[in-house]
Formats: C-alpha cells, sequence, structure tokens
C-alpha cells in the first residue's frame, strides 16, 4: 500500500494544511509522496504576468510558506513531494526550493524540473483547431505570451525512479502529479490502462486538496462539515491493484463521506465516461464508492480507455485589463439609488464613448447568477429599502481607457445618487486564454536535476 | 398517505460547480438514492438551460450515474467568457451549483422521521 495525500487545492490555498498529511503519512513509516496542485487557468495567466515583470519569479507566490513548514520532515521521512508549483518559471521554483532547504540546514536536494509544456515558437496555432470547451468565445489576436501545453505523468514518474525528492513542474494534467509517484512506486506499465485510470481517479479526487474531504461543502443545517477552521487534507491510500481509500489525518476537522467524495468525483468533469487526460481517458461511469470506516470512503471501479491523440494546450494572450470598481447605498429607497447608480454610468460610458465592455452588479440582488446585460436585475423585485453594493467591471485593451471608466466610478461621489459611500476600485492586467488542441509529438516532456549537469 | 408537494432542489440533492474555459458543469447528486427517479425525471437538461437562458447558454447536456444517484450537467458557453475573460464577480462560476438547486421541483412522499422526509414535508409547506 502506498499513501499519497494532497497539500493543496489551489493557488491560494492554507498554508499550514499539508503539516497535519505529511505527519500522517510519516508516522506510518512506510515513505508516501504530497502533492502541491497551484495551477490553473487563472495562476497560469498570473504566473506569465509575474515573470514578464520579473524573470525570477512567476512561480507559486506561496510556495516557501507552503514548503517550509514540511519540506525536513518530507526528506527525513522519504516523502516525494510533487507540485505544478513552477507555474510559468519552474527553474526559477526549483532554485527557490534549494534555497529553502539550505536554509533549513538539509543541504543539497535532488530536486527535478519538469518542462516541456510551453510551446511557444514549436506551433502554429493557425493549423491547430481550438478546444470546444470554449463554445463561442471569439479568436483573440493579442500579444501570445504563452503557450502551455497540458503534459501528462511520464517525466515525472522518471524523475522520481531516478532518485527526486523533489519534482517541480509547469503545466501538467493535474491528476498526473499523483499518477506519477503512483506509476515510480507500483511500476505499472503504461498499456495498463485500467491501473493508469484508477492512478488519473486517485489524482483526480486529491487535486483539490480538502474538496474531497469537507472543503467546499458546508451549508449549514443541510450538509453539515466538522472543525472548518481546520480541515484535514485528504489522504489516499492505494493498493498495486488501483483501489483505494479516501481519508484524512486523525484529529483535524473536516469529513470524508460519500457525499463529499462523490461532489468531488464529478467537479470538473463532462462526459463522465471519457475524461480526458494525456495518459488516459478515464471512465467513471462504474465507479463504486462504499463508507468503510469513519472517514474512510473506498474506490474501485475505473476505467481506462486510450489517450487522445491531441493535446490540450493553454494560449495566453497579453493586453487586456480588468477594472472594478465598488460603491454602497444603504437604509430607505436604497435599491432604487443603487440602480440610479448603474444606469448613470452606463449613459457617462456612452456619453465618452470609452471602448470598454462594461458590467454592472448590486450585490445583496442577484449578482452571482446575473448576465453581463442585467437580465435577473431588471427583474428583481426585492425590496428598496436595505443595504446594496454596486460593482461594476470594465474590460478592455486600453489601460488608460479602463481607468477612466473606474475614474467614472469614483465621480459618483459627488455626482451620483444620494448617500453613495466606500469607494473601493482596481485596475489590473489580465491575461486572457483560449485552449487549442495540439499535436502530441510537439510536447516532449523532460525533465533534469537542478543543479546537476544533464 | 401520500403528499404531492413542491420543493426546491435543495431539499434532496447536493452539488458543485466546475468550470473549464467557458464551460461550466453542475453535479447534482440524490442525499438518498429514493429520489433518484425524481431528479431522473424533473431535473432535465431542458430546464436546467431554461435556469441559464439569461447567459445565452448554447447547449446543455446531462449524463446519468445510476450508481451515485447522480446527474452531471455539461452547459455551454454559461461562463461570460471563462475565468480569464468575464466580467462578472464570480469568474469561475463556482456560485452556480445553488442556482440549480433552487430549482423547484415536484416530489411526493410518505411522511416519516427519517430526515429526508421531514425536510421534503417541512419545504413543501
Amino acid at each position: 500500500m502506498y499513501r499519497i495525500g494532497g497539500g493543496a487545492g489551489f493557488s491560494g490555498d492554507r498554508i499550514d494544511a499539508p503539516q497535519s498529511v505529511v505527519a500522517a503519512i510519516a508516522a506510518a513509516g512506510a515513505g508516501g509522496a504530497v502533492i502541491f496542485e497551484t495551477l490553473g487557468e487563472r495562476t497560469l495567466a498570473l504566473g506569465q504576468i509575474a515573470k514578464r515583470q520579473d524573470a525570477s519569479r512567476g512561480y507559486e507566490p506561496l510556495l516557501e510558506d507552503l514548503l517550509e513548514p514540511v519540506l525536513s520532515q518530507c526528506v527525513e521521512s522519504g516523502i516525494t513531494i510533487v507540485g505544478n508549483f513552477g507555474q510559468a518559471n519552474p527553474p526559477a521554483a526549483a532554485a527557490a526550493i534549494q534555497a529553502l532547504a539550505h536554509r533549513l540546514g538539509l543541504g543539497a536536494l535532488r530536486i527535478a524540473v519538469v518542462g516541456g509544456d510551453d510551446l511557444v515558437g514549436r506551433v502554429d496555432l493557425s493549423k491547430t483547431e481550438r478546444w470546444d470547451g470554449d463554445g463561442r468565445l471569439p479568436d483573440l489576436d493579442g500579444d501570445v505570451i504563452a503557450i502551455n501545453a497540458y503534459m501528462g505523468a511520464e517525466a515525472i514518474a522518471e524523475a522520481i525512479s531516478a532518485g527526486a525528492q523533489v519534482v517541480v513542474t509547469g503545466r501538467v494534467a493535474d491528476p498526473a502529479l499523483v499518477l506519477g509517484p503512483l506509476v515510480a512506486h507500483f511500476g505499472w506499465r503504461w498499456d495498463d490502462l485500467d491501473r493508469i485510470a484508477a492512478g488519473t481517479l486517485v489524482g483526480h479526487l486529491l487535486e483539490c486538496g480538502s474538496q474531497v474531504s469537507g472543503g467546499f461543502f458546508a451549508d449549514p443545517g443541510v450538509k453539515d462539515v466538522p472543525d472548518t477552521a481546520n480541515i484535514g487534507f485528504p489522504i489516499a491510500e492505494v493498493e498495486s491493484d488501483g483501489s483505494f481509500v479516501i481519508t484524512k489525518a486523525s484529529g483535524t476537522g473536516g469529513l470524508v463521506d460519500l457525499r463529499t467524495v462523490k461532489e468531488q468525483l464529478l467537479y470538473e468533469i463532462h462526459d463522465p465516461a471519457a475524461y480526458l487526460t494525456p495518459d488516459v481517458t478515464l471512465d467513471i461511469s462504474e465507479v463504486e464508492l462504499a463508507q468503510v470506516g469513519p472517514d474512510r470512503v473506498r474506490v474501485a471501479g475505473a476505467k481506462g480507455h486510450p489517450a487522445p491523440e491531441k493535446l490540450k494546450a493553454t494560449v495566453s494572450y497579453f493586453g487586456d485589463w480588468l477594472g472594478e470598481a465598488e460603491i454602497s447605498y444603504a437604509g430607505p429607497n436604497a435599491l432604487a439609488r443603487a440602480k440610479l447608480a448603474v444606469t448613470t454610468i452606463d449613459e457617462r460610458i456612452r456619453r465618452r464613448d470609452l471602448p470598454v465592455r462594461h458590467r454592472a452588479d448590486i450585490f445583496g440582488t442577484v449578482s452571482a447568477f446575473d448576465s453581463d446585460s442585467g437580465d435577473l436585475l431588471a427583474e428583481f423585485g426585492g425590496t428598496t429599502a436595505g443595504d446594496y453594493r454596486v460593482r461594476f467591471a470594465f474590460g478592455g485593451s486600453s489601460q488608460r481607457d479602463v481607468e477612466r471608466a473606474v475614474q467614472e466610478v469614483n465621480a459618483l461621489y459627488c455626482c451620483g445618487p444620494a448617500g453613495g459611500g466606500g469607494v473601493r476600485q482596481s485596475v489590473k492586467p489580465r491575461v486572457r486564454t483560449l485552449s487549442h488542441l495540439v499535436p502530441r509529438q510537439l510536447v516532449q516532456p523532460v525533465f533534469h536535476f537542478a543543479g546537476e549537469a544533464s | 398517505m401520500t403528499i404531492l408537494g413542491t420543493v426546491q432542489l435543495h431539499a434532496i440533492a447536493h452539488g458543485r460547480s466546475g468550470d473549464k474555459g467557458n464551460r461550466l458543469n453542475v453535479n447534482i447528486i440524490a442525499y438518498d438514492q429514493k429520489h433518484w427517479p425524481v431528479l431522473l425525471e424533473e431535473v432535465t437538461a431542458e430546464r436546467v438551460a431554461a435556469l441559464f437562458a439569461h447567459r445565452g447558454v448554447t447547449e446543455v447536456r446531462r449524463y446519468e450515474l445510476p450508481r451515485l444517484g447522480a446527474l452531471n450537467f455539461v452547459i455551454e458557453d454559461a461562463l461570460e467568457g471563462g475565468v480569464n475573460s468575464s466580467l462578472a464577480v464570480d469568474t469561475h462560476g463556482k456560485c452556480l451549483s445553488y442556482l440549480v438547486l433552487g430549482m423547484e421541483i415536484r416530489v411526493s412522499v410518505e411522511p416519516g422521521e427519517d430526515a429526508m422526509s421531514r425536510r421534503v414535508l417541512q419545504s413543501a409547506k
């Protein structure tokens, strides 16, 4: 049996979460692995911006905070660390981890850097098809700053087999972070598709950290979660046949039951019979779950089919700006005043002919469910007294025009409806992304050990 | 005695939404396997599409997972451009599972002491 834990489920996750995971795996005394999944379509874009501004950045900003509390115990207990915390700059992340190891008195570590996901200059996008999940999104014609292909687990597994204590990746398919260590440990063959599928499913369930163990789950009185301030991150106990149990460290909050596992099983899944990854097409339609103890759910029945011929790649375009500004209205007739602020800004943007996309929401009404055109808000018939916050968003290719639009919201202080207060505003660069499908042979996953001649 | 009531889907099911690109998926899971037929009957792709009509969705596909008592909806073009383009507050669409869970559905229950019956009856009032 092999233990592997989820140490982070996104960029910005709780930095003290990995400690109980690593402590539990270490206590079992048989080694294992802990994975850090900190890279999404949004965070990859943020990493590209950071790297553009400073060539030594562009990796997970919380990297040192996440690893410092656990690095020594992982090294001492033979627990392999695997993370896509390299984001847009894996070599820089490896250097930061090595520096951390020196600070902690651990000396030189064997840190593998997995590359090959960056396809800039290696693919002609005009000859590739777009991924259908972007639907009607128009083609973008901005400055392409990155093309990152989703790679599989092979280079990760090879790096671990070659002795890596830490594996740093950029864009790999999230479940590959888990499949890699499992293949290295059990020696599964890549054409043993049901086991590759099982390992991918372990990864799918661990990749979002506590989302399988009580995070993103609590709904008071309906789905209660114990001790939400100390949710235990998940640990999988995997058998050589690919069956496994999802559990968590004792003494932590959260819970692992059929409901938490089902929600995560189908999270970001499209066709359940064909979850496409670079390593395998995973079929979870026949998966069986069983509660086999407190906070223990057994998972079995993943099926594998051959991996797709093409790999998904995220194409990042620079040159978009997002401006946001908010203002509050409270007390009698507040909703009417808030709606007047919305129509006033609409008219101001039109009169000044600012070339920006824009949208307004009124928090406390229908903001999360509404559309850019505000159809639900137009129909909203709530009480007009209350405490409402109007939020405006502007997008455009010109920083100056977006700033001008945001300034219009600030001008509501003196020129807008009565009693508007608490303006907050920000303008940030944004990397827009589209996904393309690229030929597999263009993507050559490779690894090298940081600081060692390759 | 069977009581026919109209309740929010939230009374008998839970779920989670996820995003990739401009595509949203929402899973809807029955708390109790006995409500699986209700999900199949009431929570149709057409009704889910209607909930998202104002977002300009172009297609809704429903996948059935009877072993899990779950439905998975794949909702195309629901995210106003997706996480790196949308001007919406919730660019991921993480809140949107609760748009589906707010759907009104028809259920018939036998009054009982189990939590689910109580919840359905309470909601039906």
